[in-house]
């Protein structure tokens, strides 16, 4: 069916790559090697399917993706272009049918995303042998199919996947807390006894009257009592990071946990790739179109070009192309650093006119925009250089959805709406903020989930599925409060059926506050 | 890791997954086909020999915002308040960096084959069983053996070569700086073939309707969506299969597929007439020795009086003891007193090959189609 065919590039391409890679670091750039693989068209979805990845570990998903992105290509409506793996090497996909000018494009902005998985701050703790870890991922989940059979693993796969977002992505930077360790088996023997109540000092015959024996067993009793009450609550504060409290405390068997330590790894993979997706895509779209129309096109091919890289870019009406944003966001910034159109002087300037023609040829565009791709994810972009010129030029607007017609509506056009959109969108991927509360719920043993409300309802059907799974993980009954149409509400699954409870507060009022805690 | 020419390991891999994959769907088709039956929405879906079937939420659950109180930015022009034209407003869509799948449909396409089987399964169908005797049996030539001896036109070139290179170098004739190779009369070799003979069951279909007064387009629908399902089965099972379509009120005709589903007459029923032309087209054109013939009757079952000796006459007598499978459905009418349902139904405990039942409802069609099918006829 397939026959092996050579995916290096052919000599031809092996000049091209040759070329562009000697422009893109004679501009700054700086990437690790960079290898291409030439594939059929075929193929590539295939790869694509995988996430980039075609050693990753088997599961129907994968073929629902690469169904959808078959028939995409076969007719005709979808292509992909380019894909470019966060690794040293990078490894990136040509597609063999493509023609010359694509495939030069591809390479320009292959090196522009290289230049910024090695440099942006958010992709510092992420793995550069994600390749191999990837291959050993699938091959230890394979292994356990063969173990277990392909049912139970993959009902297992299908849970862990319905939860795979639950993840604290700041925390690869900040450390939330210490490590624990699971083999200290001395916690009594170094650290002073916390239930001992206070003595005071004193001579011996006095001692009766400075510590009377009462109100130290009082004391003590009651420090044990705390201590308990303690123990009872954890996670000690809310914890986002679902996924690494049930892989530290569900009742899961090895290679449960090892599959769940396994997807939870790839979520921390992407997740940068997410949280960059506009100045990472500007970036590279950017670096495209200087290399193109700066160096490497020829006369013959500025049509072929011109017509892809305005295909790239195109904008739909309800959903804003993270290309486009991102190349318009960093020329914008480009342009007003080489004329300095920023800082105080620039900001109190009344003068229209003034301000249209601002230009101090400062000149710094450039050494700005490597600043950005150096230390900026996409809220931070977007917070820090979104102008409301920038909004008017690009005619944007804010739409929300009407609950009586069912449709979205134009909302708005105030560059102060259409911000806090965007950054809404963007701020945790776009989902709900869910935390860990308590593990010991009501003192049995359930997992008290919540939804940290930031204006917009959980998709309850979703939700309750959701539910449904992290129960079958945990195994005792399952809480999440939320607040449905203004009301806090309690949802829960306790292995049998659903149960909402809305109105009342959850029956521990001790922690339900985690934006707060600490 | 890639390997450096080719992965060996690719396409079987995802060929896995999408298997997998598709085992899901039609997993999921089959659990929900009395649902999908009954809103009929795949029929015009009908491709050449594809069906596409709208599968919504094969998602992996995930905790998500709803629509409720959602939005997001957008671009273009418009003041506001004024809506987002329907086709850009899907829910889900407020995701600024857009790579969110939002609430889409999957539509999976399943081959004929494909659904007859899901069909086949969900409803516990016995496959049928073509008669034997009247099976055409055609010869055909395969090209499977060599021989000496025959035409030059089916001279086995290849083999031919090789003999007589091997003669040449085992007598010692071949000269490698100048390999001229000259096959004789013993090298050369044949094709030769064996007849084979193919049994070719061939069936035709004879659906026939009751387009007076009393039926309604919504019965028409139930007749349109069982015959769709019943033309799938049996197709399933016969190389060639033909369609004939009789409309009756008082008196039948024979139709196309469009008129079949679209008429509307106005006058009395006589269900005879039908049973009579549907007698003498098989007579004439599909022989019963030769044929494989099933036959369908829908009607509200109101006939005039008179008519139904005559009606069962001919079944007990023509067609009956001539056809596979006489299937009688009756769609449960507004008007019209349903009576000749009692009548056939007495014929049907003598004769297996007929079945009777009644279809109320479209929840009634799945019911319906299971039990006339379920003889294996």
């Amino acid at each position: 069916m397939h026959t092996p065919y050579d995916t290096r590039l052919p000599p031809h391409l092996r000049a091209l790559k040759e070329e562009i890679e000697g422009y893109a670091s004679d501009y700054g750039l700086d990437f690790y090697e960079t290898i291409f693989e030439v594939v059929d068209a075929e193929d590539i979805s295939e790869i694509a399917a995988y996430g980039g990845f075609p050693t990753r570990y088997p599961h129907w998903s994968f073929g629902m993706a690469y169904e959808e992105l078959k028939k995409g290509y076969d007719y005709g409506l979808s292509k992909i272009y380019e894909m470019v793996i966060n690794n040293d090497p990078c490894y990136a996909y040509l597609m063999r049918s493509n023609h010359v000018v694509d495939q030069k494009l591809v390479m320009a902005h292959v090196y522009g995303h290289c230049d910024f998985f090695k440099n942006n701050a958010y992709f510092a703790y992420t793995s550069r042998k994600m390749m191999d870890e990837m291959a050993n991922h699938g091959a230890r989940i394979r292994s356990y199919v063969e173990r277990f059979g392909e049912d139970e693993v993959e009902a297992f796969l299908d849970r862990c996947m319905s939860i795979d977002d639950l993840i604290d992505i700041h925390s690869m930077a900040i450390r939330r807390r210490e490590d624990s360790v699971r083999f200290d088996f001395s916690p009594d023997a170094e650290r002073p006894d916390l239930t001992q109540a206070t003595r005071f000092k004193s001579k011996d015959y006095m001692d009766e009257y400075i510590n009377p024996r009462d109100t130290l067993r009082a004391e003590e009793n009651q420090r044990r009592k705390q201590r308990e009450e303690a123990m009872k609550i954890f996670p000690e504060v809310p914890q986002k990071d679902v996924l690494l409290f049930l892989i530290e405390y569900a009742p899961l068997k090895n290679w449960q946990r090892d599959i769940l330590s396994i997807i939870r790894d790839e979520a921390y993979y992407f997740a940068p790739q997410g949280m960059t997706k506009i100045a990472n895509e500007g970036w590279a779209s950017y670096w495209h179109s200087t290399i193109m129309t700066q160096k490497a096109m020829s006369a013959s091919e500025v049509i072929d070009y011109a017509d892809h890289h305005s295909g790239t870019m195109a904008m739909s009406r309800a959903r804003l192309n993270p290309y486009k944003l991102g190349i318009e966001l960093l020329r914008d910034v480009e342009m007003r650093w080489n004329t300095g159109r920023f800082g105080r002087e620039y900001d109190e300037c009344d003068d229209v006119e003034k301000k249209r023609t601002w230009n101090k040829e400062l000149g710094l565009g450039r050494q700005k925009i490597f600043e950005v791709r150096r230390i900026h994810n996409d809220i931070t972009f977007i917070d820090t250089f979104l102008t409301p010129e920038f909004c008017v030029q690009h005619n944007l607007f804010t739409y929300a959805w009407q609950e009586q017609s069912g449709q979205f509506y134009i909302e708005s056009r105030e560059f102060a709406k259409i911000k806090q959109r965007l950054l809404f969108g963007l701020t945790n991927f776009g989902k709900p903020w869910i935390y860990v509360i308590d593990g010991n719920f009501r003192n049995r043993g359930e997992l008290l989930l919540k939804h940290q409300h930031e204006g917009v309802d959980l998709k309850l059907d979703h939700a309750a599925e959701t539910l449904q799974n992290i129960q079958a993980l945990w195994s005792r009954p399952v809480h999440i409060s939320t607040i449905v149409d203004g009301k806090p509400t309690t949802l829960t699954f306790d292995g049998t059926e659903h149960t909402t409870k809305s109105g009342g507060e959850p029956d521990d009022p001790r922690r339900t506050n985690p934006g707060k805690t600490r | 890791m890639l390997e450096r020419n080719g992965d060996r390991s690719m396409g079987q891999k995802i060929e896995r997954d999408h298997q997998r994959f598709r085992k899901l769907v039609r997993g999921k088709v089959k659990s929900n086909l009395s649902k999908y039956i009954a809103r009929g929405e795949m029929i015009g879906k009908k491709g050449k020999d594809l069906v596409s079937i709208p599968l919504p939420q094969i998602d992996i659950p995930q905790f998500r915002f709803g629509s409720k109180g959602s939005g997001g930015v957008g671009q273009g022009p418009g003041q506001p308040g004024q809506p987002m034209s329907p086709g850009q407003s899907q829910p889900g869509a407020g995701q600024a960096a857009g790579d969110q799948p939002g609430g889409h449909i999957l539509e999976v396409d399943f081959t004929m084959e494909e659904m007859a089987g899901i069909l086949g399964e969900e409803l516990a169908l016995p496959r049928i069983e073509p008669r034997g005797k009247k099976n055409i049996v055609s010869t055909k030539d395969r090209y499977t053996g060599i021989r000496q001896t025959g035409p030059e036109s089916l001279r086995h070139f290849k083999r031919t070569f090789k003999r007589a290179l091997k003669r040449q170098i085992s007598s010692g004739t071949y000269n490698g700086r100048d390999p001229i190779i000259v096959p004789i009369r013993a090298d050369k070799q044949y094709r030769s073939w064996k007849e084979v003979k193919l049994p070719e069951a061939v069936a035709v279909i004879v659906y026939m309707m009751d387009v007076s007064g009393s039926m309604t387009d919504e019965q028409k629908e139930i007749v349109r969506i069982e015959s769709f399902w019943i033309d799938t089965w049996i197709k399933a099972h016969y190389q060639g299969v033909e369609t004939v379509y009789i409309i009756h009120d008082a008196q039948a005709k024979e139709v196309d597929e469009h008129t079949f589903y679209h008429t509307r007459e106005s006058g009395g029923t006589k269900i005879s007439s039908a049973y009579l032309l549907a007698q003498q087209i098989l007579e004439k054109r599909y022989p019963p020795a030769e044929w494989n013939s099933y036959l369908f009757h829908f009607s509200d079952g109101d006939n005039w009086g008179d008519d139904i000796p005559v009606c069962v006459e001919l079944l007990k007598n023509k067609l009956l003891p001539n056809v596979n499978l006489f299937g009688y459905a009756q769609v449960e009418s507004p008007y019209g007193s349903g009576d000749f349902f009692d009548y056939i139904n007495e014929l049907s405990g003598r004769f297996d090959n007929l079945v009777c039942n009644r279809v109320p409802n479209r929840d009634a069609i799945l019911g319906s189609i299971k039990q006339l099918l379920s003889t294996g006829h």
